[in-house]
Order: structure tokens, then C-alpha cells, then sequence
């Protein structure tokens, strides 16, 4: 537990840190605006220049991994989403592991059984609160629209009927905020009990963990439990969307933490792992078409490399050549 | 030479990681689990940085003294180079997926075997060294210091990594530990780390024209002996043409082809199948080699072994190549060699003589796998097959790594086999096709120094095969690839005795009815086939 006791010391002392800076010393403009303003920069300018910096790096080969029958003769049928050959299938194969996590899917456990004997498994753990997760979050980043949005477009305000759908209390709870406390929830314990797993995690892997839990618990519990004003919630986003920050007076600290784990998780998210966001998109063996023999991909930086050219090897075996009967270019 | 462990012994495996974390955990390096260094000689032919004598075993490695910049500086280059490198440093969210998915984490146990872990001995000095997040943080953020230490557990690692790609499959964002392990070994190269069993052949086939060093006028003498043989079982005889200008077709196959048993048997039956079908082509002495350990060496090396291949194809005028049964070579050919060393414009799209077919998959490329080529003939009705001949084996098949997951070459060798024998069983599903396990033995690690770990990481597979032996009676293991024909031997030797391994094209030759042959009353290897032996024999 070593690798996750700093992390989470951390996570606390960043819980702390707005309770004292808000609760205590009243810094509401700095919490509720610079704050905000200052992760936003670092997350899009740091994003945008990760990927640029990826970018940047030409792709010298096209190794896609295959996972599937390639297209050869016609009456092979071809597997076009797991080895694609065109832009289409790629964009399929990409929407397939971007959306639905399909290698994830793929997900085997080995076990060693007397006899003595291997058997494999399927193991849908992982990819089930993984996925689970992912949807989750990605849902409730888009509910958060509507704070930003006057009047809220038809398509939020859709989502968050779905998503509030079940009146099991007042106010209706959301699903996505289970599901992204029992998948985030899983997948910590999943590392925390799977002995390989917790073996090869580092500090960083649960500090992300424990942050995004900490944002769903304050977030959960300014809906559930310590109410907040969610009309001067959205005074303050709209003002900040606008770039005409005001801070409403009354918002309660709870509102405050939860937005600064927020910001810190942007923060975070380009120098970190969460990167992966956009690194599946760039992926070399999953975003390039197995298409080698069919199109020449170009190499940028080809290199000139020393040869031993026929000419050379037929000089220095031309004795032996021609000893042996074998037709060569030049007799002596 | 370390002896082997029992299979009793080495089944013995724990799967629980240490105590120690890995960061901590010293490296046990011993003979068994190490290929030899390089030998100096070798490198200077090659061009390439620091030959010296060396061991693994010995506290100095005698790097160059300014070994640190060296490295640093190898990183960064690759980094501008590869985004794979930038991207598979950056995005691995230690998952796990890929933990239990590589042969020798199964067969072994050891932690720093699990595709991840084998990643971070270098995404450590990536994020130490390049990150300014690793600077901050250290050990917090995953980062440490690059020593000398370091650099003995990426020799260590990155040559017990077959490069087979199966953790790929599993990885959520497709990162790939061969392409690691790539560059881990072009790094290690630059500092004269390097194993003799890859160095070897690259020598050989760069400056003699294959692997194993075998000089022309040998290898004529081999294909003779050949010719020989083929005539004993077949009664035809049967010409070899070597060197012929304004064939149609120049055919490359990898050397343990035509160096060793059982690649022989295959050998002989690319020969029998292209006699029998009246096939206009060619090999060459000079380009003797399909195989690339280049591959496994570093992406200029591999370069100069491949450039041969369409530089003789030029010379000698043919249409379009044909390439033999090898696993590392199709990835060669199917992801790196048009981009290295084509264009190829001055040949023409495959076209098969026999039957018409257009080979479109292989437009630009212009080389077709001879299982490819193959099918096309038996769906054309064009081979006269008595699969009968072939009723005493029952039949499993191994899919090769490369052919499957840098290609996808799953369908081509299972109907020619389904054409050419009446028994065939599929092993388990979760070990064939896109998931199948490696040899144990691939990436230059098959050799007799490895054996230990080959006999480790091979597990897997024997396992499966051992499966469909005790449930079907298989007693056959069809592949196609020069270094499973060998490795798989050694492999089912040790854990699977009763199961022989064979080539496809073994298997073609057996049930090709040639014309003008005599009764068949034994197989290529000279061994009776049940059912059909002389009269007077039984």
C-alpha cells in the first residue's frame, strides 16, 4: 500500500486546501476564478501541445497489430474491423475501441490447473467498470453543460432527463453518478486486490483514482446532502464561460472543493497518464490500415543505410562461382 | 552451457510477485536465462559501436566511458524519430491487460516479464530523464535514475522478449512491447550490447547472402542432395533454377529452409510443387535469405539484409517474388519492406501463371506468401492431391506471430493443410489465431545458452498442443515459419514428445500426385506411410 498512501495523503491535503482557503480565509476569487481560469490554460495548452509534440514525430512504419483475417483472395473472408485495409474500416476499428473499448474486450485470464494444465478464461471485468467508468464520466462532463449554457441546448437537458430518470429520491439521482463511483470504486480495488496488478501500479495510478473519487463524492454531495445554490452555481459558471468572472456571495465550500479537485485533475491531466485520452486516437497499431503490400507508406527519414551490393559479393565469390557451374555477371 | 531443468522442475512456477517491488528487485542473471554477447569480429564487419569481449556474468560490462550520453542521446533521437516511442511512453495506464499475456511471464513468473513492467524499466528513464513531471517527482511519479544497472536490465529483458506482439492485442491503446523492445534493443546497440545468435546472422546474410553463412557453392551442393532425395521418394527428378535471368518469379525463403531438419522437408516441397506445376522461376544465391534478423537488431540492419532481396530481383529481371514459409520475414515483407527499400516499379503485380489470379493485396509490394499462392492453385483445381497420403498424421496447426498479428494471415495455411490432410484439429481458441502464443524461441532467441527460458516461454503453446494430443491424438504440428520448425521441435522434445513438427508445404508435397511419379511408399522424410508400403516391405 505504500505506492497509495502518498497519493491519497495528497488527495486529502487537496481537499483541505479550498476548506481552509474558502471556509477560512474567504479567498472566493481566487478559488472560484483564477483558479479555474489558470487549469483551464494549462489543460488546453498543455493538451494541445502533448499532442502536437506526438505529432511531431513522423510514423516511419505501418505496424498495425492485425487482430483478424487479411484481405487476401475472395473466398477469404476478410475481417475489415479487426484488420482493416481502407479509411473506413480504420474508422470503424477505431470506433469500436474508442467507444465499446474492443481490445479491452478481448480480456483473458490464464490459470494453472494440475494435470498440469493451462486454462483460459474470460475475464469482462475490467473492461465492464472500465467502460462503465469512461460512459459515466463522459456523461456527466456533458450534463455540466448546462451550467455553462443559457438557455441549456435540447440535447443536455435530454441527457440529464435519461440520466435522472429514476426518481428514486428527491432530487432524482443521477445514474451515471452511481456507475462512475461503483466503476471508479472497482477499479481501484481491482488494483488495490489483484496481486500482479497492485505489483506493477505506481503512485500515479492511484492519485488519479483517489482525485476523481473525490470530485464524485463532493459533487454527489452538494446534489444529495449539503445543498447548494445551483442558480448562483451557474451565475458563477456562465460569468466564467462569458470571461466576465463574478462571484456570487453564498455558494457553499462544499461547491468550492469540489471545483478546485476539478481544476487540479486538469491540471494533472497533460503531464500525466490520463493522456491516454488522446494517445488512442494516435496509436500506430490501431489507427493505420493493413495496407503495406497494397499502398507504399512513406517513410520521412529513410535511411541511407551501407549495402553490400551484388556486384561486391559476386567479387568476393566469383572463384567459388565459377568453380561451381553458376552463371555470373563478370568472368574475371 | 547450463543444463536444462526437468519439465517437472520448470513447471514449477509462482505467479506471486516478490516482495520487493521491482524498482528494488536485484536482476538474476545466470546461465540459461541469457543469450551470449556478440563476438567482437562480427560487430567491426557490421560497422557497429564498441565490439570487445564481454560477458553478462562479469560486474564490468565495458561500456564506452561516456555510455550515459550515449544513451540519452539514443532515446531522443528515437523519440524525434518514432511516435510510437513518444506515444507508448506517454499513454500506458498500467492496466494490467497485458500482465499475463506474454509467454514468459507465464512460463516464468518473473514480474519484469509482464509486457508492462518490461516497459517501464524504460518509460522509468523516460520520465526521469525527458519529463519534467518524472524530474519533480521521482519515484512518486514512476521516474528513476538511469545507471549502469539500468542498462543491464534492459539487456536483460529486451532479449527475453520474443517480440511477438500478443500483449498488443489485449492492450487498450494497442501499445505494442515488440516495438519497445525495439528500441530498447537499437538503443542497447549503441553501446556494443548485442547477442551473438542475432549478430551472427545479420553478418551472414549481409556480407555471404543468409543466415547461416552457407557459401554458394554449398548451398548448390545442398539443393543437389535435395534433388536427390526427392527423386528417391518420387522417382522424378526435378531441376532447381539458381541465378536464371528473365525468370518470372525470384522465390526467397528463409535459410533454415534449407539448412536443417525438418525445414529440409518444406524445402523439398516448395521444390516438388513449383516442378509439378511448371513454374517459371528462380533463386538466388545472393538473396538466399527471406528471413531478416536485422528485424531484431535495429531498423537500418534490417534494411540492408532486405534491400538484397529487391535488388536481386532487379538484376535478374523476374515479375514478381514468391516468398517461402517464415514467420519474422512476412513481417518484414508485410510492414517494412516497400517502405525501406521500395519503390519496387520495376516489377509487376503478381500475377500466378497458373491460374490467372491477380495477387491485388500485393499491388505494391509485388511478393506473395507461398500460402497465399497455394490456395489459389487448390481452389483453381490445379494440384492433383491424395490428402490419404497424408491420413497417419492427425493435425494441429500453429499460427506463427508475425504472419498473424503484422499481417493476419489466419485462413491461407488452414485450407491448404484442410486440402491436404483429412485430420485437423484446432487448438484451443485462446491460443490460436490473433491470440496465439509465441515458439518461445522467436526474435534471435533460439539458441542452445536460452534454452531454459526458451523451454519457459514456450509452455504455453506445448500446453495447447498437449491438449489437442490428449483429446484428439495429435500427433503433428503444422507451421509456417523456418524458426518454429526448429524451435517447436526442441519445444515438443521437451514437453510434448510424441508430437512432430512439420511444414506446410511438407504436407503439400506428401499429398502432391506428381506426374510421371512412382508409387509413394514413403514421405519426404523417408518414412513408410502406413497403408502404402512396399509389398515386399510388410
Amino acid at each position: 500500500m505504500d505506492r497509495a498512501a502518498l497519493p491519497f495523503v495528497a488527495v486529502i491535503a487537496l481537499v483541505i486546501t479550498p476548506l481552509i482557503g474558502v471556509g477560512a480565509i474567504s479567498l472566493h476569487y481566487l478559488f472560484g476564478v483564477i483558479v479555474p481560469y489558470v487549469a483551464a490554460l494549462i489543460f488546453f495548452a498543455g493538451f494541445i501541445m502533448k499532442v502536437v509534440n506526438w505529432g511531431t514525430s513522423p510514423v516511419p512504419f505501418r505496424i498495425p497489430t492485425t487482430c483478424g483475417q487479411q484481405k487476401s483472395l475472395p473466398w477469404f473472408k476478410h475481417s475489415k474491423l479487426e484488420n482493416p485495409v481502407t479509411g473506413i474500416q480504420v474508422i470503424g476499428r477505431m470506433f469500436l475501441e474508442v467507444v465499446f473499448f474492443r481490445s479491452l474486450f478481448r480480456n483473458l485470464k490464464p490459470e494453472i490447473r494440475g494435470g498440469p494444465r493451462i486454462v483460459y478464461g474470460p475475464t469482462k471485468w475490467l473492461w465492464f467498470f472500465a467502460l462503465m467508468f469512461h460512459w459515466c464520466f463522459f456523461i456527466i462532463f456533458f450534463r455540466h453543460l448546462r451550467l455553462f449554457t443559457e438557455p441549456v441546448p435540447g440535447v443536455v437537458t435530454f441527457v440529464d432527463r435519461i440520466d435522472s430518470m429514476f426518481q428514486i429520491c428527491i432530487p432524482p439521482i443521477y445514474l451515471t453518478d452511481l456507475g462512475l463511483l461503483l466503476g471508479i470504486t472497482c477499479l481501484f480495488l481491482r488494483r488495490v486486490i489483484v496481486p500482479q496488478v497492485r505489483y506493477l501500479s505506481l503512485p500515479s495510478d492511484y492519485f488519479p483514482l483517489f482525485l476523481i473519487i473525490g470530485i464524485a463524492v463532493t459533487g454527489m454531495l452538494m446534489r444529495y446532502v449539503i445543498r447548494v445554490d445551483i442558480i448562483k452555481v451557474k451565475e458563477l459558471a456562465l460569468s466564467l464561460a462569458a470571461f466576465s468572472p463574478k462571484v456570487p456571495q453564498g455558494i457553499g465550500v462544499i461547491f468550492y472543493t469540489h471545483l478546485f479537485l476539478v481544476c487540479v485533475l486538469a491540471m494533472y491531466f497533460p503531464f500525466s497518464k490520463l493522456m491516454h485520452l488522446g494517445g488512442v486516437f494516435m496509436s500506430p497499431t490501431r489507427n493505420l490500415a493493413n495496407n503495406n503490400r497494397i499502398v507504399r507508406h512513406i517513410n520521412p527519414w529513410n535511411p541511407k543505410v551501407k549495402l553490400h551490393p551484388y556486384e561486391e559479393w559476386e567479387d568476393e565469390f566469383r572463384d567459388k562461382l565459377l568453380d561451381a557451374g553458376i552463371p555470373v555477371e563478370k568472368k574475371g | 552451457m547450463a543444463k536444462t531443468p526437468s519439465p517437472q522442475e520448470l513447471w514449477n512456477i509462482d505467479h506471486k510477485p516478490p516482495k520487493k517491488w521491482w524498482m528494488d528487485l536485484p536482476l538474476n542473471i545466470r546461465p540459461g536465462n541469457f543469450s551470449y554477447p556478440a563476438k567482437p569480429q562480427i560487430l567491426k564487419e557490421l560497422d557497429m559501436p564498441n565490439p570487445r569481449p564481454w560477458s553478462p556474468l562479469d560486474e564490468d560490462w565495458k561500456l564506452p566511458p561516456n555510455w550515459k550520453e550515449i544513451v540519452l542521446e539514443g532515446i531522443r533521437e528515437r523519440l524525434d524519430k518514432f511516435r510510437t516511442f513518444k506515444v507508448f511512453m506517454d499513454i500506458c495506464v498500467r492496466c494490467g491487460a497485458c500482465a499475463d499475456k506474454c509467454h514468459f511471464f507465464i512460463g516464468s513468473g518473473d514480474p519484469r516479464n509482464m509486457p508492462v513492467l518490461r516497459a517501464e524499466l524504460l518509460r522509468s528513464i523516460y520520465r526521469g530523464e525527458f519529463t519534467k513531471a518524472g524530474k519533480l517527482l521521482g519515484r512518486f511519479g514512476g521516474a528513476r535514475e538511469l545507471t549502469v544497472d539500468v542498462i543491464k536490465e534492459w539487456f536483460h529483458y529486451f532479449y527475453q522478449c520474443t517480440e511477438c506482439r500478443r500483449c498488443s492485442v489485449f492492450c487498450p491503446y494497442g501499445i505494442d512491447t515488440a516495438e519497445i523492445t525495439m528500441l530498447g534493443r537499437e538503443i542497447l546497440n549503441l553501446l556494443g550490447l548485442n547477442i551473438n545468435w542475432i549478430m551472427e546472422p545479420v553478418r551472414n546474410c549481409f556480407k555471404i547472402g543468409n543466415h547461416l553463412g552457407i557459401q554458394p557453392h554449398s548451398l548448390k551442393d545442398m539443393v543437389d542432395f535435395f534433388i536427390d532425395d526427392i527423386e528417391e521418394v518420387t522417382g522424378v527428378r526435378i531441376e532447381v533454377p539458381f541465378m536464371k535471368k528473365g525468370a518470372e518469379v525470384l522465390f526467397v525463403t528463409p535459410s533454415g529452409d534449407y539448412f536443417a531438419d525438418p525445414g529440409t522437408y518444406t524445402f523439398m516441397g516448395y521444390l516438388m510443387l513449383f516442378h509439378e506445376i511448371g513454374l517459371d522461376y528462380t533463386m538466388s544465391y545472393y538473396a538466399a535469405e527471406g528471413g531478416n534478423f536485422g528485424l531484431f537488431s535495429s531498423n537500418e540492419n534490417m534494411k540492408r539484409l532486405n534491400a538484397k532481396i529487391y535488388a536481386e530481383a532487379k538484376r535478374l529481371g523476374v515479375k514478381w517474388i514468391l516468398g517461402g514459409e517464415c514467420g519474422h520475414m512476412w513481417r518484414v515483407i508485410n510492414q517494412f519492406m516497400d517502405t525501406m527499400n521500395g519503390p519496387a516499379d520495376f516489377l509487376e503485380v503478381p500475377k500466378s501463371p497458373i491460374t490467372g489470379t491477380v495477387f491485388e493485396n500485393a499491388r505494391s509490394t509485388k511478393m506473395v506468401h507461398i500460402t497465399e499462392f497455394t490456395s489459389d492453385l487448390i481452389k483453381h483445381g490445379k494440384l492433383n492431391l491424395d490428402p490419404s497420403r497424408n491420413d497417419h498424421l492427425k493435425v494441429t496447426f500453429h499460427d506463427s506471430c508475425n504472419p498473424v498479428r503484422a499481417m493476419g494471415l489466419l485462413e491461407e495455411p488452414r485450407y491448404v493443410i484442410k486440402n491436404v490432410c483429412n485430420n485437423f484439429y484446432e487448438m484451443p481458441e485462446d491460443t490460436i489465431r490473433e491470440k496465439t502464443f509465441c515458439c518461445g524461441s522467436g526474435s534471435g532467441l533460439n539458441n542452445d545458452e536460452f534454452m531454459e527460458m526458451r523451454m519457459r516461454g514456450g509452455l504455453p503453446r506445448a500446453n495447447a498442443v498437449q491438449y489437442v494430443h490428449d483429446k484428439h491424438d495429435v500427433n503433428t504440428l503444422a507451421c509456417i515459419c523456418a524458426i518454429d520448425r526448429a524451435a517447436l521441435t526442441t519445444l515438443m522434445n521437451y514437453w510434448v514428445p510424441d508430437v512432430t513438427v512439420y511444414g506446410v508445404h511438407e504436407l503439400v508435397a506428401n499429398a502432391l500426385v506428381m506426374k510421371g511419379e512412382k508409387k509413394r511408399t514413403t514421405d519426404l522424410r523417408q518414412m513408410p506411410i502406413p497403408g502404402m508400403e512396399d509389398a515386399e516391405d510388410v
